[in-house]
């Protein structure tokens, strides 16, 4: 029997008395982006944010809960941009989004930081044991892909300092259930044929600083055949985590009826860049539905998740989707 | 392909233009707006003031004026309101449009955001968008008016599309809302349109959505009729030269913000519709030199000769201080007309413009 958990990879968008208490409290230039040693007066509010989260979550009844990231000004980027070892440069587009992040420019060794296991901490006392926590993470891939280096000089070594980087921050976290690792370059700007090795060697050093379950959320896209077969065979997931909504669903089907799956899987069902709100039982049908293409006999469990973060969204939209996710888990239970 | 735009340019030259050479200039479209009139926007939402939406009308009324007349006091030979009464490009028109909905503000970056509304279901046209503000516009000025509208490829990749099977036949559905306003702006007597499509040097794969777009907008629109297409910041490279096919009378750039760099992409093959150069930085606080203006505008003389080239800032002014844009438009109006009396004398050798003669 298949579990079905409704999950989320984070990045929330701040509700709307957050957007305006912090734009008062923070600025709207560049220069005053998070840098990772907000005044109190910020953090309370961050506090507050998380603490919504946290609420909204419960409220929709998710099975696994995120800090939200809501101070991650640069999106998955935010664990470099605060680091000390990296200034930051222009803004540059995110992606293929009207959204844009400040150039991480690595210029020292990235040595441990323990941003992320901060806000877990906090995110940890606020859920109190009520649901299992899920971290949130980029990938080393599409995170070495968004920063520049300029400090290790190789892009083989740079790969793997960012791998060792976000292991080492994964070791401080507190308990968590899952963890998700946010990988969109592996779509939109896959490793060269012959290089997969080293971003799935990448992605398994950070898988293996946990115990918990590994999610490899793939977004904005189905990935190319090779690369699927590599992810799946060597990055250490339990689960891969494939958009069913970006681009050519085909092509996954494809994938995964040609060369398997990992124990679980993660479904991408519910649109995260568009406002249109799925309805519960459309949703399950697509969870069904795919899982009927899989040849293997059932499988561990199908994380229910939206295909991309939910910053993109007006905050009612964002609560929509949540309560969207685990309806349709009970339309299928 | 491309539209008679000199068929429509001649009506834009004062009665008392000094030089023979005519470089039309113009602006893109927004302008800081005076202080007062952002308090004035924020004042009718608090419960606790007296101040009216009848009084922000007025506000409104008297802001246009006040940069219509800024405008001519500068020495552009077509102006704007400066955009006075819209808040946003896209929030502006979704208001006016139905089919569309607001849900709240989403991120653009850091702590900016954008009220990105949803198309929720099939657009359609209710009462005119611009036809009261060009009639007020163009009651107050002397000297003919602009109007900027933003293109349907902007108006429909910006929103969230709930209702349309794909986001490219929502851009259809509101290019036929557009080609709609822009006749009855031609009826209340507009002569002078700009297209604006910053949405497109996002995605230039999407030229030809672009081009289908254009085509609708201009269906049954007169030759008389000057339509322009302001695109900004961008790889101009990859829509040119399939831009030449734009049924479209002017193309407005942005290339002083790149120094120019750019010019080249335009040589090869022949530019078809009047060039539009921007020929001011919209992104500096500092007003560039009457000489230094001078020299940009010979840039555009590299693309086309003097009676195809228009000249305008790189984008709209509203990010700066009101005095720099000021400074800004009087300066490259006289930096204009001073290259134009120099092609008048024969100092401009248009085969090589960039030469010192």
């Amino acid at each position: 029997m298949t579990e079905r958990v409704a999950a989320t990879p984070g990045l929330y968008p701040l509700p709307d008395w957050a957007k305006e208490t912090l734009s008062d409290l923070k600025g709207h230039q560049k220069g005053d982006l998070l840098s990772g040693d907000e005044s109190e007066a910020i953090v309370e509010q961050y506090d507050e944010v998380r603490a919504e989260y946290v609420d909204d979550q419960l409220d929709a009844g998710l099975d696994r809960v995120v800090e939200g990231q809501g101070r991650w000004d640069d999106m998955i980027a935010h664990p470099l941009t605060v680091h000390d070892s990296v200034e930051t440069g222009g803004i540059v587009r995110y992606y293929d989004n009207n959204n844009f992040y400040r150039d991480p420019r690595v210029v020292d060794d990235l040595d441990f930081s323990g941003d992320v296991a901060r806000e877990l901490e906090s995110a940890t006392d606020l859920i109190d044991g009520a649901a299992p926590l899920a971290a949130t993470l980029p990938g080393p891939y599409s995170l070495a892909e968004l920063a520049t280096d300029e400090h290790y000089g190789d892009e083989a070594a740079f790969q793997a300092a960012i791998a060792e980087f976000l292991a080492g921050e994964v070791e401080a976290f507190p308990a968590h259930e899952t963890l998700f690792l946010l990988e969109p370059s592996l779509v939109t700007s896959p490793p060269a044929e012959g290089e997969e090795s080293a971003a799935t060697d990448a992605i398994a050093t950070v898988a293996d600083a946990t115990d918990a379950d590994v999610v490899v959320q793939t977004f904005y896209g189905a990935l190319g055949e090779k690369l699927y077969a590599h992810l799946v065979d060597e990055a250490g997931a339990d689960a891969l985590g494939l958009d069913l909504v970006a681009g050519d669903r085909d092509d996954t089907v494809y994938n995964v009826q040609e060369f398997g799956s990992t124990d679980s899987l993660a479904l991408g069902l519910v649109d995260g860049q568009n406002t249109l709100v799925e309805e519960p039982e459309t949703i399950a049908e697509r969870v069904e539905w795919f899982e009927s293409q899989i040849p293997a006999e059932g499988f561990d469990r199908t994380y229910l998740t939206p295909n991309t973060e939910l910053f993109y969204l007006p905050a009612n939209k964002y609560r929509a989707k949540l309560n969207a996710l685990t309806a349709a888990t009970e339309v299928l239970e | 392909m491309v539209r008679n735009p000199s068929a429509n340019r001649e009506q834009f030259r004062p009665n008392d233009h000094p030089n023979d050479a005519f470089l039309l200039t113009t602006v893109v479209g927004s302008y800081p707006k005076p202080k007062w009139l952002n308090r004035a926007d924020e004042l009718v939402d608090d419960p606790d003031s007296k101040f009216d939406a009848t009084d922000l009308e007025e506000a409104h009324d008297d802001a246009c004026r006040l940069i219509t007349h800024e405008h001519e006091r500068a020495g552009l030979d077509t102006v704007v309101d400066g955009e006075m009464r819209r808040n946003e490009m896209v929030e502006f028109f979704a208001e006016r449009i139905d089919g569309y909905e607001f849900n709240g503000p989403v991120k653009v970056w850091g702590h900016n955001y954008f009220d990105k509304p949803s198309v929720v279901e099939e657009v359609e046209y209710d009462e005119p968008w611009l036809v009261d503000e060009f009639e007020f516009t163009s009651n107050v000025a002397e000297r003919p008016v602009k109007v900027p509208i933003t293109g349907p490829y902007t108006l429909g990749f910006w929103a969230f599309n709930e209702a349309y099977p794909s986001t490219e036949e929502l851009v259809y559905d509101l290019a036929d809302l557009v080609n709609e306003e822009v006749e009855k702006l031609v009826e209340a007597g507009a002569r002078y349109i700009q297209i604006d499509e910053p949405a497109l040097a996002t995605t230039p794969e999407d030229h030809a959505i672009v081009g289908e777009a254009l085509e609708r907008i201009v269906s049954g629109i007169d030759e008389e009729v000057r339509i322009g297409l302001h695109v900004c910041y961008g790889d101009y490279s990859r829509i040119y030269p399939e831009i030449n096919d734009y049924p479209i009378d002017e193309f407005d750039v942005e290339l002083c913000n790149g120094d120019f760099e750019q010019i080249p992409t335009f040589t090869d093959p022949e530019f078809e519709p009047d060039l539009a150069l921007g020929v001011v930085d919209a992104h500096t606080a500092e007003i560039e030199p009457v000489e230094e203006i001078k020299a940009n505008i010979r840039q555009g003389l590299r693309v086309v000769p003097p009676e195809k080239l228009t000249i305008s800032p790189d984008c709209g002014l509203k990010l700066l201080p009101r005095d720099i844009a000021y400074g800004k438009t009087e300066n490259m109006v006289t930096a204009v007309r001073e290259v134009e009396a120099e092609i008048d004398a024969g100092e401009i050798d248009l085969d090589n413009p960039l030469a010192d003669d």
